[in-house]
């Protein structure tokens, strides 16, 4: 009975937490004229290291030169701002639901060792999809979704269908 | 008058600290929502659990209407809102390759963030596999820059490519909305229960 207590009321309503989001998005275009992002501030973070540990590869590439040109900084960045704000809020509501500390979260079926192979392998491609897109879950197909870009629709449509497609051959990872 | 910042309401120099806040609110909605819980997000493909459906549609309605409105009430101006480009087969290609790592990896960006934050182990392998997968793509631009720059279609929204009525796309998007969340309650009382 714990475990159902905690299913049912340890988060907010899903309805309310969309809500709230939905507003956060019309809001952030209200201000900034564009949406919410998260893959960005990776790739930002990538081009980063990437120059640090050669700046001649990444002024050479075809991709990372387009980032650090000039004095451009990667980092100095609207999206690296609105990340670190995510780490902080997201660290004051696990903390106010006493959610926080160091774990791995997994099925009790699975090892892990197992769970972190395959959010490392998850991660890769989630990674590689992103940039193809152009954009991930928050930045191409939710914010795309609010000013109803083709584009977003799409990518959307792209991520649920892949992942129902897929989801049968990583069930024992879940269920 | 919106949006403030490329209309000069809001000095450029207050980004930095619009996007901090901004970010906070986006955190802890995310993690408030559960969508720190690997268990939680997958449960979607499984239909033990449809919270990322409720709360994603949820938003973007919201978001979609408030914006018409305010569109409509002179507030904001909504075709001078950023809007996505549209690169066809890289949205379906790059799209599909995340949703075989959703299912992996049980997070998408975001969210693996906002589990980061509350210290999430896996959350931290899965955001240090996401970079990895940016260099991979970063290292082999060369190879998927016919994919990454081709089949461009312009920043279009689906007004300008299926010629439909916006108004009205939001209204059966929002009556397709509701259907889906009736039929994922229903759904789930079918389902064995999984608890996390």
């Amino acid at each position: 009975m714990k475990d159902k207590e905690q299913n049912r009321h340890i988060y907010w309503n899903p309805y309310f937490g969309g809500f709230l989001l939905g507003l956060l998005i019309i809001f952030t275009f209200y201000i900034t004229g564009r949406g919410l992002g998260a893959s960005g501030a990776m790739k930002s973070s990538v081009v980063t290291i990437v120059d640090d540990v050669s700046h001649e590869h990444a002024k050479q590439s075809a991709y990372y030169s387009k980032f650090v040109d000039g004095d451009k900084n990667p980092m100095n960045n609207w999206i690296v701002f609105e990340t670190l704000g995510v780490l902080i809020g997201a660290f004051i509501s696990g903390g106010l639901a006493g959610r926080i500390g160091w774990r791995v979260q997994h099925s009790p079926k699975i090892t892990r060792r197992r769970r972190l192979i395959f959010a490392f392998s998850g991660g890769i491609l989630f990674g590689l999809g992103a940039q193809i897109a152009r954009g991930c879950t928050s930045g191409a197909a939710l914010s795309g979704m609010a000013v109803l870009s083709t584009g977003g629709f799409i990518t959307m449509l792209a991520i649920f269908g892949s992942g129902y497609l897929f989801a049968y051959f990583f069930r024992k990872n879940w269920i | 008058m919106g949006p403030l910042i490329p209309n000069g309401f809001i000095p450029f120099e207050w980004s930095s600290i619009i996007a901090i806040v901004i970010g906070i609110f986006f955190g802890f909605i995310l993690e408030a929502s559960g969508f720190s819980s690997s268990r939680k997000l997958a449960g979607v493909f499984y239909g033990y659990d449809f919270a990322v459906l409720k709360v994603f549609f949820t938003a973007a309605i919201t978001s979609l209407i408030g914006l018409f409105y305010m569109d409509y009430l002179g507030y904001v101006d909504m075709s001078s809102l950023y809007v996505h480009p549209t690169y066809l087969w890289g949205a379906i290609i790059g799209g599909a390759i995340m949703g075989i790592g959703f299912v992996t990896g049980g997070f998408c960006p975001g969210t693996s963030l906002s589990a980061v934050a509350i210290g999430k182990i896996d959350a931290i392998v899965n955001v240090l596999g996401i970079m990895v997968g940016i260099f991979i793509f970063s290292e082999l631009y060369t190879l998927f820059e016919p994919l990454y720059n081709g089949y461009f279609q312009g920043n279009v929204t689906l007004v300008d490519s299926l010629g439909i009525n916006k108004y009205w796309f939001v209204f059966i998007l929002t009556v397709v909305a509701i259907i889906m969340f009736a039929a994922s309650d229903m759904i789930r009382k079918r389902v064995k229960k999984v608890f996390y």
